[in-house]
């Protein structure tokens, strides 16, 4: 459960981002996910909701960016997206095809929801 | 509603700390290896076998990662190489923060190769950089063929592949040309390696293999 701990440093970058702003009202949280970076959406979602509930983060949610797995086969060139994860060109079956993107799991930004009244 | 923009990758502290660990490494000469597998594929025993087979070629210390015993880690002091036990207390992976702190106590200028043990595991780890200069994944004839195409994270990010319990080939259904080909679908860089850790079979090639490494400076 890797998630886990995906989950308190999303809360660790929140907590150090949010400290200008008022906690109570993060609203969400949007985190990219790529299809390869071995990461269960469901399951951070649940870490991230078990990991919040103590703190002034109850009320935020993640915003969860699903990035594809897209790469680009060295030997003929061909761009595609990675629907398993061979690695294999489907043009011209060379292995070992480059990763361009679905390899992330960043946290994007913070949604602040206006209409709480803040205490700051 | 307002936006505030962070764009921060989520493992930022523990992928800056890894880099901490690997100037350290690299200042002190280390080769390090970060051994993955599933529970059960034989890690410690081909450990073991390593350590028997290299203990006149390089001086050797093991960092034991385990979830809630140190079973593992009394198996290897056997051998009297330095070790130094991680217990995760039900973690399913190992950081860079406490291989750090494993290190402290290790004198790293009596080592030349610095074996990891991570816990039984191909999902977590796979995303935690410890600083290593390769991972090495465990898969034991008995787990099946598709095993790399059902984790191919770790697959992707490993340099070598042990095929282990190859003794066992007459009594399992599996083809190892087509492990190999499953896991070299996923990258075609893997150095591949085929052994019998408890019978002591390949472990000459293995062993062969990192001390060119080491020789080599194993940039
Ligand atoms: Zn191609």
């Amino acid at each position: 459960m890797h998630e886990l701990t995906m989950a308190a440093g999303i809360l660790d970058i929140v907590q150090q981002n949010v400290a200008a702003a008022d906690a109570g009202r993060v609203r969400a949280v949007r985190v990219r996910v790529g299809d390869m970076a071995g990461v269960v959406p469901d399951s951070l979602e649940f870490c991230f909701e078990a990991i919040v509930a103590d703190t002034p983060y109850a009320a935020a949610f993640l915003e969860i960016d699903r990035v594809p797995a897209l790469a680009t086969c060295g030997e003929c060139g061909c761009f595609t997206r990675l629907a398993q994860p061979l690695f294999v060109c489907p043009a011209c079956g060379a292995m070992g095809m480059a990763l361009q993107s679905g390899d992330e799991l960043q946290v994007v930004d913070l949604e602040l929801d206006d209409t709480v009244e803040g205490a700051a | 509603m307002s936006v505030v923009t962070i764009e921060r990758k989520v493992l930022q502290k523990n992928d800056d700390l890894a880099a901490s660990n690997r100037e350290l490494f690299a200042r002190n000469g280390l080769l390090v290896l970060n051994i993955v597998s599933s529970p059960g594929a034989g890690k410690t025993t081909l450990l073991e076998a390593t350590i028997e087979e290299l203990k006149d070629r390089a001086r050797i210390a093991v960092v034991e990662g385990d979830v809630q015993t140190d079973i593992d880690a009394q198996r290897v002091a056997r051998y009297g190489v330095p070790v130094v036990q991680i217990v995760t207390n039900g973690g399913c992976h190992l950081e860079a923060a406490l291989v750090a702190a494993a290190v402290e106590r290790l004198d790293l200028d009596q080592v030349d190769l610095l074996v990891i043990e991570n816990v039984g595991n191909l999902v977590c780890p796979a995303n935690f950089d410890l600083g290593e200069a390769m991972k090495v994944v465990v898969l034991s004839t008995t787990e099946g063929a598709d095993k790399p195409l059902k984790y191919p994270a770790m697959f992707r990010r490993a340099a070598v592949l042990i095929i282990n319990k190859v003794d066992l080939l007459p009594y399992v259904n599996v083809d190892v040309e087509e492990i190999k080909r499953n896991a070299q679908h996923i990258n075609p860089k893997l150095v591949v390696f085929e052994t019998a850790a408890t019978a002591r079979l390949g472990i000459t090639e293995w062993c062969d293999w990192l001390v060119a490494r080491l020789a080599a400076g194993h940039a």
